[in-house]
């Protein structure tokens, strides 16, 4: 294998690895404040509808990324009604949530489109395109240095950097904020926080929203990003991995980097090898495209170790002596 | 009611206002009058217990007071002021500190990330941090409030948690302190450390209510007592002009015997016999470490410690929830410590009945009916079978008559178990298992959250059994239960027997080293009492009171545990 094949599947492992990345953090968020959210992929899903139809029928991809970040606000926002001010079932509201975005993102797709529950295929404008960072093609020529730099590090959409950016940042809001104090606090013991004069519904709503807002950029990167508009369940179980990488990173920024980096590699390299032959022996393309879900489940089975999730993950906080 | 004007200090003027005032406070919860027209006037820089049996109302109180619950009627005055506590941030700003009897602390936050939480001067913790290290420095040297600042919380002793609770009232500037059930969880060396704070704090000027229901502590350490009897104040005295029994007739609204009345033991052939007991947890932590121990008929033996020196594990061994290696025999029989008939089913067929440490979540079902909890683990027996159905009738009958006897209230077996108060439940649980005439009778913690009226009546039944004959093994952390109910006394200290001999030579000092694992000459003193080789005979650093000495070891031994758990 030659350099240039390994930056291929690394540039390739950056892209796939970019909506993961942005969906675990926006699970972090919500899980480090006690919300568990099983409803990423449906935040994903309607996010991704929502940016691709907007972009299609403006033009404008700022607007479709406002869309689609709009849309996946509102059903965080029906998440944090149900699991902080009803004190609902947090799976079932989630599971709820996945259910509404699959049915409803079609069912719209057909109506606006009628293209048979997909949108039309996005154009120039309508895309985020690659960015050419600076001196990428001065430095083009160099030995070693030069591909990496042009292959790998640049020529990505914005969302990408955006993405890997949020990972520091989020550290830093975490470790190094109030806000973050007390955002771990109430994931970790709501009747803490609320003695000590701050608001748990505040702070969970809070974190709900930033979730909200990530799952957006992650869905429009799908659709506007990563491909050009929307199709029928196009998120493909990428909410669900980005939780399997959230419990594999024990709800640790950096580590959710990394880990989400693994599984866009898995993804990665089952999409450039559709059918490799051992010995005579041809693996089939499906076994191969279902490789990244056999190892995720491999994965969280085998080497995870003790992942200790946030102590009151799941519980909605009801305020006793 | 008795007005108490002065905190019976002589530097407070009679003029002063109150740190607290609460007038006509009343809360319902339900048909449930928590509450019922309260007044009381606390004076500052006093310390101001409140007494009362479980579900008298405290509780509530100090949770409207720190504006966790709103009053249905009634006025609150901080220094003569009128104030509205609609929320913990009020009770902060107004300088109310509350450190709750379960403490709200993250675990897994250091203690600085815990004092300053809520309480930051600013978005970025970087500042925040800095400044809370240095009042904690200054804390520490002022109350002798010490604690590592970058420790984590699930590393502390339980006696450290309580310290930073404290530390994060007094961080917020609070000048009037509610503990609720402050010692409960205490070890006696870690309680009288938290009275020696209390003092400082009170000499510095800050007021103290300190809600309790043990006696003892009213008598040590309060200016004046408030006693509350079902969500009523009934009265308010100053501590110096009254006693424990008094304090007693007031919270129970009768005359309580205060110790237990009780001959001499005359032990007869052994019961239960243990020999070289080892457990080891599911985390590979080593609990027992070799225990020898017998009980004879008609004696009761205590089993004194800190809670998590192995006591659980030995009821649970011999309860049959736990494996163990080892010899253990009973009435001459070994018994299977491991296998299918080393369950609680085979003991209890054996004759050992088991009133167990938590009643709540061993003890009983909660929310199962008490004629169902009543009849638990004997559910198999013939008098409670119709054929291949279950004769409800017979349990119910069978329950109303063990509830008439062991004087439950309310006399209800259609009740869940969840409805009866702590000192009923464990009316229930003992009624149960005494009602079998077991050989042996295992009791861990019998009083654990139980009220004086309560307590009185088990004591009494512990003994009868005792009188009857029959072997009792007893585990409790309170020291007082140990030393007026035991016979003989055998104290653990990880995992090991530290020592036994006779309660009627044992006294506090010598069983709180025992209890630390230090030997020396407050143990010797103890007469007829055998030291274990394996409690430490090096004498105590003299420049360390014995008191820091056992908390320093107990700390050691805590310190150990994390570690391997890690």
């Amino acid at each position: 294998m030659d350099l240039m094949t390994v930056l291929q599947v690394l540039d390739s492992t950056v892209r796939l690895a970019t909506p993961l990345l942005l969906a675990c953090l926006a699970g972090l968020f919500s899980e480090r404040a006690g919300i568990f959210d099983i409803g990423l992929e449906g935040k994903m899903l309607a996010a991704a509808f929502f940016s691709a139809a907007v972009a299609s029928l403006t033009g404008s991809v700022w607007l479709g990324l406002s869309a689609g970040i709009g849309a996946s606000l509102v059903l965080s926002g029906i998440h944090g009604l149900a699991s902080i001010t009803f004190r609902g079932n947090q799976l079932i509201s989630g599971v709820a949530i996945n259910f509404l975005a699959a049915g409803m993102t079609v069912l719209i797709a057909e109506d606006w489109f009628s293209q048979g529950g997909r949108t039309p295929s996005l154009i120039a404008g309508g895309r985020f395109d690659g960015i050419t960072l600076p001196f990428a093609e001065a430095l083009r020529d160099l030995p070693v240095i030069g591909p990496i730099y042009y292959e790998l590090i640049s020529g990505h959409s914005i969302l990408v950097y955006v993405g890997f950016l949020t990972v520091p940042l989020t550290w830093w809001i975490l470790f190094r904020t109030r806000f973050g104090l007390r955002l771990r606090a109430v994931g970790e013991n709501p009747a803490a926080v609320d003695t000590a004069g701050v608001s748990v519904v505040g702070l969970r709503f809070a974190a709900v929203a930033i979730c909200g807002v990530l799952c957006g950029i992650a869905g429009a990167y799908l659709a506007t990003g990563l491909q050009a508009g929307f199709v029928k369940d196009m998120t493909a179980g990428r909410g669900f991995i980005a939780l399997a990488a959230l419990i594999f990173a024990k709800w640790r920024p950096w580590y959710a980097l990394y880990s989400c980096l693994l599984f866009g590699l898995l993804q990665a390299v089952a999409l450039r090898y559709q059918s490799i032959e051992v010995g005579g022996l041809v693996i089939p393309v499906q076994f191969m495209d279902a490789l990244p879900y056999i190892l995720t489940v491999v994965i969280l089975a085998g080497f995870v170790g003790k992942a200790i999730p946030p102590r009151a993950g799941g519980e909605p906080y009801v305020k006793e002596r | 009611m008795v007005d108490v004007t002065t905190g019976g200090r002589p530097d407070q003027a009679a003029s002063t206002a109150p740190a607290i005032e609460l007038k006509g406070i009343s809360k319902a919860f339900g048909p449930v009058q928590a509450n019922k027209d309260i007044a009381i006037r606390v004076m500052p820089g006093t310390i101001h217990g409140i007494i009362g049996e479980n579900g008298a109302g405290k509780s509530t109180l100090m949770s409207i007071l720190y504006g966790f619950y709103k009053a249905d009627a009634g006025e609150v005055f901080i220094h003569g002021r009128k104030t509205e506590i609609p929320d913990s941030q009020a009770a902060i700003s107004a300088g109310i500190g509350m450190v709750f009897q379960h403490f709200k602390l993250v675990e897994n936050f250091s203690v600085l990330e815990n004092v300053i939480l809520g309480a930051e001067d600013g978005p970025l913790l970087r500042p925040s941090l800095a400044k809370a290290r240095g009042v904690l420095k200054q804390l520490a040297a002022e109350y002798e409030l010490n604690v590592d600042p970058d420790a984590l919380i699930q590393n502390l002793s339980v006696g450290h948690q309580q310290r930073v609770e404290i530390l994060k009232s007094l961080y917020r500037q609070a000048d009037i302190l509610i503990l609720d059930e402050p010692t409960g969880v205490l070890t006696p060396a870690e309680a009288d450390h938290l009275f020696r704070i209390l003092d400082n704090l009170r000499r510095e000027g800050k007021t103290i209510i300190l809600i309790t229901h043990k006696l003892r502590e009213i008598m040590e350490i309060t200016d004046t007592v408030s006693v509350m009897r079902r969500g009523e104040m009934t009265a308010t005295v100053k501590t110096a002009e009254t006693d424990p029994a008094e304090l007693a007739e007031l919270m129970v609204g009768r005359k309580v015997l205060l110790r237990v009345d009780k001959t001499a033991a005359t032990p007869g052939k052994n019961v239960l016999e243990v020999r070289d007991l080892r457990v080891k947890d599911d985390k590979g932590i080593v609990r027992l470490k070799g225990i020898d121990l017998d009980v004879h008929a008609g004696e009761i033996v205590g089993i004194a410690g800190v809670s998590g020196n192995g006591q659980s594990e030995l009821l649970e061994v011999l309860g049959g929830y736990a494996d163990g290696t080892g010899q253990i025999t009973l009435n001459g029989q070994p018994l299977d410590l491991t296998g299918k008939h080393s369950d609680g089913q085979s003991r209890r067929a054996r004759g050992i009945a088991h009133v167990p440490e938590d009643r709540q979540r061993e003890g009983l079902i909660m929310n199962y009916f008490a004629w169902e909890n009543a009849a638990f683990g004997y559910h198999r027996d013939p008098k409670y079978q119709s054929g291949l159905l279950m004769n409800h009738r017979a349990m119910i009958e069978d329950t109303e008559r063990k509830i008439e006897k062991f004087d439950v209230r309310p006399p209800n077996a259609h009740l869940t178990a969840k409805n009866f108060s702590g000192g009923n439940q464990q009316k229930i649980v003992v009624a149960r298992e005494i009602e079998r005439d077991p050989d042996l009778l295992l009791v861990g913690q019998p009083t654990r959250g139980v009220d004086i009226g309560a307590i009185e009546f088990i004591h009494q039944q512990i003994v009868a059994l005792r009188d009857q004959g029959k072997a009792v093994l007893l585990v409790s952390v309170e020291l007082d239960e140990i030393l007026s109910l035991s016979d003989r006394i055998v104290v653990m200290f990880d995992g090991e027997i530290m020592g036994y001999g006779p309660a009627e030579t044992a006294n506090q000092v010598g069983l709180g080293c025992l209890m630390a694992g230090l030997g020396g000459t407050d143990t010797e003193a103890m007469q007829g009492w055998t030291i274990s080789d394996a409690a430490s005979a090096e004498p105590v650093d003299p420049s360390k009171s014995l008191i820091e000495a056992v908390d320093e070891k107990l700390h050691e031994k805590e310190a150990r545990e994390a570690r391997k758990n890690g």
